[in-house]
């Protein structure tokens, strides 16, 4: 019997996972696919958002402002990517000049600190590259950038390592109430669980409605992205925003923690929850507002687009709340932007929902805050890179070429606790693959280094979730293929 | 520091016929580094024959081809590290290796050779639409899977694009036991060899597609299927035209791209349209005493003229080693005209050139009963007439030096001229 069940490993699973796991609880994080960090973590905007869009008095505002304040001492506990940036929004117009005071006025009584309104000679000093139809500009110095699911992946490294339970390839397909005890099945097996955190993202309604008559839906709202070389990664110094307007945040842009540049997102309602298309629809609109901001745009320097999912519920606040049907059940749902930063203020928040029902929680002695150093080879000195290579000669193999990932350091993060065990495992923890040519001359190589460090046969290995098969055996002359056994 | 009066970058069949030309020029010392864990590069992966009808005048796989000069190579004595990365160049021809034997290495050259290849365009690149699912290859890293490491990627197969790659992997498909239902191309002609498409396409019934394209990418774990539509004149989709292909494998060979970062990050110009280095009649691009060949330099049909150009490159390197190039003097640009992409090497510098000039050129699309015109300035010094043009084949024209001298400046263009009464 586990004392709490959290259901999704995704930001918000692992940080509350992470942050129960300096307690004396039994917990366990329960993941439907291979890996964690696998839905809308893997694929937003990456921001840490500095808090004035949020209407005044929601708890998005509040865990906004909250979250934000707290990535510095998380980030550098969990040695993960996390810049201080700042971000601009841009007024093109008297009217949107407007709306910049508005945001302000809102950001104040958010308690966002150091905000400024710029004049269009302050923002073409700061971003020179900006189109030259600006009149001014919103200046948030306190919103940074981060690498999503490297933060998730350390949380879950760091929960794991403090007596979390994550149990991957698990998806929930019942919860049946008992007395003082949830039963929560999977396809295989069940566990059971005093307390359980609805955090599924979107299919967080599908997981409440489990237990409980009345509920929400999560409705799944599209947004594309497209990544851009590193030759382009300094195009803009801070994060761009158009002016918001009644038909949303519009288009943002990005230098990303690894020195790439990223537009995004789109904005459109899907039917399907597991849809990761892009469209051509999505990348002209793309095209179309990015214009609006750069008065040249490096279209051809696109190494990649993807496309993550936004969980939308009607009243357009988080629901974070044990539910009144269903004691010890807490919803997490509805994590929309500003999701990501509002992370660790919702870990606190349901902490505090939980101390409400249990009563005052014992802290774990042995409690580690941080994680094995995670190093990033081209990061270190020369001298510091000749010691490792000294120690360990896999840190002297290049196998991404374009990033220049050692072997050594993907090894070590195959051996992490919630390491990698698949070729985007591999990608999202250290990179290889992530630059121009995608793969192209690496992805037979750390299939090769998987295989060899799980014992598994290549054919066996996997491009991301389950039956995402890489290759297949070859054919003999005992094995043809034809026709027929298809 | 250790130092080398040459060092190589890049151990295939560029960097190979470079290191071996150098040193029968008498340079001793001479280093080639490899990142890979063999020496030939992307040739020991092209399993097929047809390598060598210039240069040997015999019909050679890949790897026989490289053997040739792996084997003159070794009996030469030239030194080389494999699994050795080069991590950065200056100006001043210092190099920073790595490998897991020496760590971290710097090495001082009086010559730098760049021979370091390309890359293969990736389907980010050409921004196809639709899911992100397994089965998606670029042409040669499914050649390499089948190939060396023995392993297929998929039964049903769909190819986009007809690069000489896609072509041979179309039969390799096919040989392995795979059902290829189509190569789509974007373009209305190939940009492959012709006799790539008769004997890997035309001899296998698997139909070319011109002026088609794919729209988008169905399944989201596994791939399931691609969309084809056919596309007008500017490339854009037909409504109405689109086909479902079922396929487990899509193949990408959407062009190469040469792999200069190194270049870019030492500062060498590069050429926009090879996407290589802007390089004088010596193969020594715009930062003295480094040279650069083969594919990184412009990306080559055949890997004949790769040698060719390479053993110009070598000689040119020892030359520069022993201080018997000739900087400055009169310097030619050349000029790609109408009907002409471009040309290599973009300057000739008068003083290096003993007979001939050789230039390479490819065209910007499908040319029948066409001129090829040399002009210096406005005077016409050359006219070759040509039955068929075609960007996926590489052009040469040589010049003699005596029809070039003069003291005005000069500027050499080469363009198509259309056959009268055509």
């Amino acid at each position: 019997m586990f004392d709490v069940a959290i259901i999704g490993a995704g930001i918000v699973g692992t940080m509350i996972s992470r942050e129960l796991s300096k307690y004396k609880l039994d917990v366990i994080l329960l993941e439907k696919d291979n890996d964690v960090a696998n839905g809308t973590t893997k694929a937003n905007s990456a921001i840490i958002h500095a808090g004035y869009d949020a209407s005044v008095g929601t708890i998005k505002a509040k865990t906004n402002v909250e979250g934000n304040a707290m990535f510095d001492k998380l980030c550098e506990d969990l040695s993960v990517p996390f810049k201080r940036i700042g971000s601009l929004v841009i007024a093109k117009c008297e009217e949107e000049k407007k709306i910049l005071q508005e945001l302000y006025k809102r950001g104040k009584q958010n308690g966002v600190a150091e905000m400024k309104l710029l004049t269009k000679e302050e923002v073409r000093q700061m971003e020179p590259n900006l189109t030259e139809k600006i009149e001014g500009a919103l200046y948030a110095p306190t919103a940074g950038i981060v690498g999503p699911w490297e933060l998730a992946i350390a949380l879950a490294e760091n929960a794991v390592e403090n007596g979390v339970e994550l149990k991957l390839n698990s998806k929930v397909t019942n919860i049946v109430k008992h007395d003082g005890f949830y039963r929560i099945f999977s396809d295989k097996d069940y566990v059971e669980a005093k307390y359980v955190i609805n955090c599924a993202g979107v299919y967080a309604d599908k997981i409440n409605n489990m237990v409980n008559s009345e509920g929400f839906e999560i409705m799944a709202n599209s947004g594309e992205y497209q990544l851009y070389d590193k030759n382009v990664g300094k195009l803009s110094n801070s994060i761009i925003f158009q002016c918001p307007s009644p038909k949303g945040k519009g288009v943002l842009a990005l230098p990303t923690v690894h020195g790439n540049f990223m537009i995004g997102p789109t904005s459109e309602y899907v039917s399907d929850k597991e849809s990761k298309k892009t469209t051509r629809e999505g990348m002209d609109l793309l095209y179309e507002n990015i214009k609006e901001l750069f008065s040249e745009f490096p279209y051809d320097q696109i190494i990649t687009s993807f496309m993550g999912l936004r969980a939308k519920v009607e009243s357009q606040d988080f629901i974070i709340e044990e539910t009144n049907e269903s004691s010890r059940f807490i919803n997490v749902a509805g994590i929309d932007s500003p999701g990501l930063t509002a992370a660790p203020a919702i870990a606190k928040l349901v902490l505090k929902i939980l101390k409400n029902s249990i009563g005052e929680l014992k802290l774990k002695e042995s409690f580690a805050s941080t994680r094995r150093e995670v190093k990033h080879f081209m990061e270190l000195s020369e001298k510091e890179q000749s010691e490792l290579i000294e120690k360990d000669k896999s840190y002297g193999k290049i196998i991404c070429r374009c990033e220049n990932i050692t072997e050594g350091e993907i090894i070590d993060v195959i051996k992490r606790k919630a390491g990698a065990t698949t070729v985007d495992g591999v990608k999202r923890r250290a990179r290889p693959g992530s630059g121009r040519c995608q793969g192209g001359f690496c992805s037979p190589r750390v299939m090769e280094i998987l295989a060899r460090e799980l014992n598994v046969e290549m054919d066996e290995i996997l491009k991301g979730n389950k039956g995402s098969y890489i290759l297949m055996r070859r054919k003999t002359e005992n094995d043809h293929w034809s026709e027929d056994n298809e | 520091m250790n130092n080398y009066d040459i060092v190589v970058v890049g151990g295939g069949p560029a960097g190979l016929a470079a290191a071996i030309e150098a040193k029968k020029n008498g340079v001793e010392s001479i280093l080639v580094v490899e990142r890979d864990r063999e020496l030939g590069g992307i040739l020991n992966q092209c399993i097929h024959n047809g390598f060598g009808l210039h240069i040997f005048k015999e019909e050679l796989t890949g790897p026989e081809y490289a053997e040739r000069f792996i084997n003159e190579f070794h009996k030469l004595g030239i030194e080389y590290k494999l699994d050795t990365m080069v991590l950065n160049i200056d100006e001043n021809k210092t190099i920073k290796l790595i490998n897991s034997e020496d760590g971290l290495v710097d090495i001082k050259a009086k010559a730098i050779i760049l021979a370091m290849g390309c890359r293969e365009r990736t389907r980010g690149a050409i921004n196809i639409p639709g899911t992100r699912p397994s089965g998606i290859f670029s042409a040669g890293t499914a050649q390499r899977f089948v190939n060396m490491e023995g392993y297929m990627p998929g039964k049903k197969v769909v190819i986009l694009g007809s690069g000489d790659i896609g072509l041979i992997m179309a039969r390799t498909m096919v040989w392995e036991g795979a059902r290829v239902s189509a190569v789509v191309e974007l373009m209305p002609y190939s940009g492959g060899l012709t006799r790539n498409i008769v004997q890997c396409l035309d001899d296998f019934d698997i139909p070319l597609l011109l002026s088609h394209t794919i729209i988008d990418i169905i399944g989201n774990e596994k791939l399931e299927s691609v969309v084809v539509s056919e596309v007008d004149v500017n490339r854009r989709p037909i409504k109405g035209t689109e086909k479902i292909f079922e396929c487990d494998t899509l193949l990408l060979s959407v062009g190469l791209v040469p792999e200069n970062e190194l270049a870019i990050n030492v500062g060498i110009n590069l050429d926009n349209k090879t996407k290589g280095a802007i390089v004088n009649e010596s193969m020594e691009t715009s930062v003295p005493g480094i040279f650069a060949c083969g594919n990184v330099l412009h990306v080559h049909d055949l890997v004949d003229w790769v040698t060719e150009e390479s053993r110009k490159t070598g000689k040119s390197a020892a030359r520069h080693v022993n201080k018997q190039l000739i900087e400055g003097g009169k310097i030619i640009e050349t000029k790609a005209g109408d009907g002409i992409n471009y040309i290599v090497p973009q300057k000739i510098r008068l003083d290096n050139i003993d007979e001939t000039i050789d230039l390479y050129l490819r065209v910007d699309n499908i040319y029948e009963n066409v001129k090829l015109v040399v002009r210096k300035d406005n005077e016409i010094i050359k006219k070759i007439k040509k039955s068929h043009l075609a960007p996926g084949e590489m052009e040469s024209v040589s010049i003699k030096k005596e029809n070039v001298l003069g003291d005005e400046p000069i500027i050499l263009t080469i363009e198509l001229e259309e056959e009268m009464g055509k």
